[in-house]
């Protein structure tokens, strides 16, 4: 089961079973295969047209082999002067968001999972209960808000309501639910302070959990889109959603840049993905099934 | 004074643990969810600031009759979308995750992966992409209605048809987490079960339906509710297939709160708008809680 090791403590047991005979065994290879290639193919078809030299309109016999030439990407670059700064500014968002995540939620999910205070309850019931407000409601007063402190247009916009994603908090609890409290109290009969106890020996066990969150608030923010869209007005200031988006109306005719520019978008996730594959798959389980 | 300090010193550590996130949820989500309730029965003006309407419920009155109640077929659309995309979201979860359970980890894990890439790229990407397949004149899915020699379909520009089109983009995104969670879910289920029943001379369906289904009940009631909530608030895929939208054939909800807060800067309306998508979604999250509390444990 190493292959499959997951970054809970306890490893789950995953039980082998073989159907016995082959008309089963080639049914589902084909559903497999199938829905494998139905799942794959529009990322595919986006990187196979946007690495293909395209100038205008695309073929009318759709492009399913590239032709592996950075044309596009080139043009993209050379014409648009503000795709660059768009990247930057998802980047810089991302990180921002993604450090407050990762060191005020583990903060926030080692007090709600290993300490005891009055209103403790309270206090996580209240804040796992915003996980069903839909964000959508919060957008009208955000907007004003961001208006009268002059922030429409700048990246604090998006910084700051960013922060308020209370997922991080529900997942950390859980992670440091398991870990054991013998620890905690060792560390104190050592005399360490509060925050030394945090420091030493809660967050660096908590890592794994600690990288499973950076990665989904990394991704969640890097693919954000209404809120964007809403409180970003300015092209240079856009982030990558916002301006790829944006991409159709003023590259009408070209698609190889519209191509590029969304293929240059998603690129960073995907390889995101296939490096840290692992902890997408594991934190995904965790946030959810212990719930 | 003293009993202070004691509770503080004993205390003061945890409530400055939570302080960042508490201030942030209160600042971020809890302010601006109950400004917008009282915004909801307002007149609102950037200029001028907000002024109570009359009747106090007219914001809700006028949000459903605005346009020929044009809201009504927004809710309309996205009920529609959910009850399809959901229903195809377990089916297809629930039958991918059984598929790739007999299969070795190293081969699992390929298909685990495999599905959930495309779930790391955002809905809008998707979107456009699938903008780009059902393009009119080189899209791919034009190009198979060609090859198979049946008449050009209107994909994004029909109004019988628009709707169906983006729907079907959302089912043929395999649903990554399903598959995950069913999975995981399938992988704990005691195999003594499975090979009590193997005694008993059940077969593999049997041991499918009679075991592993019933056991998944509490993962599947999350999906159900976890997908219900992202199909309630379905917005980029439609912004970008559609931008202007096909008539109101592809309103929904979300590009209707969008539309009228933030195009037409009539705030009173889409907050009143927004509140009846909270109502619906907390429906759906009692509905859950309800379920859980007689869950059965194995």
């Amino acid at each position: 089961m190493a292959t499959d090791a997951s970054i809970f403590p306890q490893a789950i047991e995953i039980p082998q079973r073989r159907f016995t005979f082959d008309g089963w065994q080639i049914f589902a290879w084909v559903v497999l295969i199938v829905t494998t290639v139905i799942a794959l193919f529009p990322m595919y078809w986006l990187f196979a047209n946007a690495f293909t030299p395209i100038t205008s309109t695309p073929p009318l016999t759709p492009i399913l082999i590239p032709a592996f030439r950075l044309d596009n990407f080139e043009r993209l670059l050379v014409n648009n002067k503000f795709y660059l700064n768009w990247m930057i500014n998802s980047l810089l968002v991302a990180f921002v968001v993604t450090a407050f995540h990762a060191v005020f939620d583990t903060l926030a999910g080692y007090a709600f999972a290993k300490k005891r205070f009055p209103g403790r309850n309270l206090f996580f019931v209240l804040i796992l209960s915003t996980l069903m407000i839909p964000i959508h409601v919060t957008f009208i007063p955000l907007y004003i808000i961001n208006r009268q402190l002059g922030l429409i247009d700048s990246l604090w916009a998006l910084i700051l309501p960013g922060t308020a994603w209370v997922f991080g908090i529900f997942l950390m609890r859980q992670y440091i639910q398991t870990l054991p409290s013998e620890l905690i109290d060792a560390a104190r009969i050592d005399g360490a302070s509060e925050f030394g106890v945090f420091r030493h020996v809660i967050f660096p066990l908590s890592l794994p959990a600690v990288a499973a969150l950076a990665i989904f608030t990394f991704v969640r923010s890097w693919n954000d889109f209404l809120w964007p869209v809403i409180a970003l007005n300015k092209p240079q200031n856009y982030t990558l959603t916002v301006g790829v988006a944006n991409l159709q109306g003023e590259f009408m005719t070209d698609w190889g840049i519209i191509f590029s520019g969304a293929a240059l978008a998603a690129l960073p996730m995907v390889v995101f993905f296939l490096v840290f594959q692992k902890y997408f798959l594991d934190g995904v389980r965790m946030g959810a099934l212990k719930g | 004074m003293i009993a202070v300090q004691q509770f503080f010193k004993k205390h003061g550590w945890s409530y400055l643990f939570i302080a960042p996130s508490l201030l942030t949820f209160a600042l971020f989500t809890l302010f601006p969810v109950l400004w917008s309730f009282v915004i909801s029965f307002q007149d609102y003006s950037l200029v001028r600031g907000g002024t109570w309407v009359t009747p106090i419920y007219a914001n809700y009155a006028q949000a459903f009759t605005l346009l020929n109640g044009i809201f009504v077929t927004s809710i309309r659309n996205t009920i529609l979308y959910t009850v399809f995309t959901v229903t195809a979201n377990i089916l297809i979860g629930l039958i991918l995750a059984s598929l790739i359970q007999p299969l070795g980890n190293k081969m699992r894990t390929f298909f685990r992966a495999a599905y959930y890439l495309p779930a790391v790229t955002s809905a809008l990407i998707i979107g456009l992409t699938w903008a780009y397949i059902y393009n009119a004149q080189w899209g791919f899915a034009t190009y198979m209605t060609r090859a198979f020699g049946l008449p050009p379909i209107r994909f994004l520009s029909d109004p019988d048809i628009a709707l169906t089109s983006i729907t079907l983009s959302a089912v043929l995104t395999i649903p990554a987490t399903a598959i995950v969670l069913f999975s995981a879910a399938m992988g704990s289920i005691p195999k003594e079960y499975y090979e009590a029943a193997e005694l008993d001379g059940a077969n593999p369906i049997q041991r499918w339906w009679n075991i592993t289904v019933p056991l998944l009940k509490s993962t599947t009631l999350y999906l159900v509710v976890l997908y219900t909530i992202a199909s309630f608030e379905v917005f980029e895929r439609i912004y970008i297939m559609v931008p202007s939208g096909v008539g109101n054939s592809t309103q929904t909800i979300v590009t209707q709160i969008y539309n009228n807060g933030f195009k037409e800067f009539d705030f009173g309306i889409a907050s009143a708008q927004a509140f009846v998508l909270f109502a619906m979604i907390a429906v759906i999250a009692i509905f859950q809680f309800r379920v859980l509390r007689s869950d059965v444990e194995y």
